[in-house]
């Protein structure tokens, strides 16, 4: 493929694995640069595809079969080798590399597992590092400490055949497997597609704990919307011939679906979907007068007529919501009381606010307080809230600096920023149109969508 | 994990070894039965009243040489199908060998089909009497059952099983050694079982060309109408075939990785 970028990659590759901004994340950013996979004279599989996978996220891959989903995910780790195009991984090209040595340094998680029915889980899971070539002790120590990273007692489960094991736990050992050498990247090809709901959901949350432990950049196909919405930092939506639909957070998606297409594909719950992505801690909560019981009556009083409020909240002395009572209740008593509170809709402050709505609703009020830790009060938040929360999510995305992702041919120049950090940016003049900002999120740790960066890089 | 899993796993884990156990104990009763029956047999030659020309064949020095002689053939034959049909099951489910698949299997079918004992005749005279042209008929007879069992057993591996590995680093080579042949182990042993079991029997043919063997009894007992002779050599290979069909079992029973 004719491009001048590829020197210039080579030169500065190296510095970008260590550079010490980074530390923080042990995922690698990854780069797909106009990549084709067509099989013979067939409409292409894959068309022209640019990609950016920000490092230490968790993207998604949706789309209905036959989208190239799944072939893109391979044509990362080269199990799939692309037609043309480069794949760049942390600054390295990959695309010449030996696809077996690429592989060991990426997890690869499939369906089942894809365990390995003659070894045990211990051996399934020692494969890599064995590969590696590391020594016997080493790969001990690894195994059972990832058996445990995936909640399976060493003791029990190391040297079971995986016929042995119910689907879950297979699921599981594939995770611990993917992850052995602890590489930067894993990719997941609809992992949990061949597992009950209720496990599915446990492997999920899961899931985001390991995540939440590691901050590996992680790839994962997926044809369930929902999966998406709850597992991803950012959700690609594809479509035949490996069209990228849209590329967003689940926020934006939701609620700025960037076509037909994408609507369709997400169904109508996308409202409801959207109040699950935010939690009541992250909205604006009102505050109300509140008076802990034992207060003097006189003094609320005053509060509330300054205020202008008729209403106001009764805490015990643990500061718990008890109820309300109104401005002329108040007057008549000398110390605040609870023997005449009303009964108020309680939530806590990390309830979705779907579930929040769904208090207020069912309890017929028009707001509820909201509680922090051990039950403490915070504020109230109204329906009001909810709704205007809806708008602020529906404006808020834009904010977001989107990573790179179109079909149009254009590739994003690499640009080595001060510290050496590498970052794309697309030619605006190219793609003015697809790309709405030409930072690079992930050097400059710009990403709102990020909540975790605390582990040190291994 | 609920404890009601772990007990479901624990009673899986009990059935397997369970079922481990029968079979091996299964292998024990074969070889018992069929060292009854040699003793009986012996004890009858020994004891019998044997004319003159039955004792001619029927002792012990010259029933060592044939059988032998037999175990030779079947020995060498084997270990040729092995080395031959086993690699090319192997290179005809490679990639860009598959499309050789049908032509290859119709050779081995012809191989097959065709009476052993007119093979054996044209490869005679093709080859000289003796014991090359038989033992050229026996491979090409038990080749088919090498071959297609290895073939089916490679097919058999689940493809997501060699993707996974794959998907972990390892080279193709590697993949076929750890991964395709230990899990095909089965299917395969019970193709070279089938092959061991065709060659004792057809091996008595080899007498025709002057192959030597246990055929011997057989052609002497027609020929000279000494049903005894003929009967007792019968038996003997009968016998013969079914302790090579016992040690493969025993092998089967021991290379067949556990997990399976």
């Amino acid at each position: 493929m004719p491009n001048s970028t590829a020197d210039h990659n080579s030169s500065t590759g190296n510095k970008v694995a260590f550079n010490p901004s980074m530390t923080e994340i042990t995922g690698a950013t990854i780069l797909l640069e106009n990549v084709t996979k067509s099989y013979g004279a067939k409409k292409a599989a894959v068309n022209q595809l640019t990609l950016e996978i920000p490092a230490g996220k968790t993207v998604m891959f949706v789309g209905p079969s036959g989208c190239g989903k799944t072939t893109t995910l391979k044509m990362i780790n080269r199990l799939i080798e692309p037609t043309s195009g480069r794949i760049v991984i942390n600054g390295e090209d990959v695309t010449t590399m030996n696809g077996d040595e690429l592989r060991r340094r990426i997890g690869y998680v499939i369906q089942a597992g894809g365990l390995l029915p003659h070894l045990t889980v211990g051996a399934n899971v020692g494969l890599v590092p064995k590969m590696l070539k590391w020594d016997k002790q080493r790969i001990a120590d690894r195994t059972d400490e990832l058996l445990e990273l995936v909640s399976l007692d060493p003791e029990i489960y190391r040297d079971r055949y995986p016929k042995e094991l119910s689907g879950g736990q297979q699921q599981r050992v594939g995770v611990a497997r993917a992850l052995a050498a602890d590489p930067p990247v894993l990719l997941m090809d609809e992992p949990f597609g061949a597992v009950d709901p209720i496990t599915r959901q446990r492997l999920q949350e899961e899931l985001i704990h390991v995540q939440a432990e590691l901050h590996k950049t992680i790839v994962f196909v997926t044809h369930d919307f929902d999966e998406a919405v709850k597992l991803g930092d950012w959700i690609v939506i594809f479509n035949e011939g490996g069209k990228i639909e849209q590329y967003g957070t689940p926020e934006q998606i939701l609620a700025h679906p960037a076509n037909e297409f994408v609507e369709d594909f997400i169904g109508s719950g996308a409202g409801l979907k959207q109040l699950g992505l935010t939690r009541v801690r992250d909205v604006d909560i009102r505050q109300a007068p509140a008076f802990t019981v034992g207060e003097d009556a006189a003094t609320a009083v005053a509060h509330m007529n300054e205020a202008g409020v008729l209403r106001a909240i009764v805490l015990d002395s643990r500061d718990r919501p008890i109820g309300w009572v109104t401005r002329r209740q108040l007057e008549r008593m000398t110390t605040v009381g609870a023997a005449h509170a009303r009964q108020f809709p309680v939530v806590s402050d990390s309830a979705t606010l779907d579930d929040a709505l769904d208090t207020m609703l069912v309890a017929g009020s028009s707001d509820a307080a909201v509680t922090g830790s051990r039950g403490a009060y915070q504020g109230i938040i109204t329906v009001q809230t909810v709704i205007k929360a809806i708008d602020h999510i529906s404006a808020d995305p834009e904010e977001v600096s989107t990573p790179v992702g179109h079909n149009t041919g254009a590739i994003p120049k690499l640009a080595t920023g001060e510290n050496g950090v590498i970052s794309y940016a697309m030619d605006e003049e190219e793609t003015a149109t697809e790309v709405e900002n030409d930072s690079a999120p992930w050097a400059e740790h710009s990403d709102p969508a990020e909540t975790h960066r605390g582990s040190e890089r291994a | 994990m609920s404890s009601a899993t772990q007990e479901q796993t624990e009673t899986k884990e009990a059935t397997a070894s369970l079922t481990q156990a029968n079979s091996w104990k299964g292998l024990l009763i074969q070889p018992i039965v069929l060292l009854v029956i040699l003793g009986v047999m012996f004890w009858w030659m020994s004891t019998a009243d044997l004319t003159e020309t039955e004792r001619i064949t029927l002792n012990a020095s010259y029933l060592s040489t044939l059988a032998w002689e037999h175990l030779k053939l079947t020995i060498i034959s084997a270990v040729i199908v092995l080395v031959t049909a086993i690699p090319v099951g192997i290179l005809l489910t490679r990639g860009p060998f598959r499309k050789l698949t049908t032509p290859v299997m119709a050779l081995a079918n012809i191989g097959q089909a065709a009476p052993p004992v007119g093979l054996i005749v044209l490869f005679a005279f093709w080859l000289s009497f003796g014991t090359t042209a038989a033992i050229v008929t026996l491979v090409v007879y038990a080749f088919l059952p090498v071959l297609k069992n290895t073939m089916v057993g490679l097919e058999a591996v689940d493809k997501r099983t060699i993707e996974a590995a794959r998907g972990m680093g390892m080279s193709p080579g590697m993949v076929l050694w750890k991964v395709e042949l230990p899990l095909a182990v089965p299917v395969m042993l019970a193709g070279i079982r089938t092959a061991l079991v065709l060659l004792v029997g057809t091996a008595t043919l080899a007498t025709f060309i002057n192959g030597g063997g246990l055929g011997l009894l057989i052609t002497t007992g027609v020929n000279l109408a000494l049903d005894r002779v003929l009967i007792f050599g019968s038996l003997l290979v009968a016998v013969f075939a079914l302790a090579v069909d016992w040690i493969a079992r025993v092998i089967e029973t021991a290379v067949t990785p556990k997990g399976l």
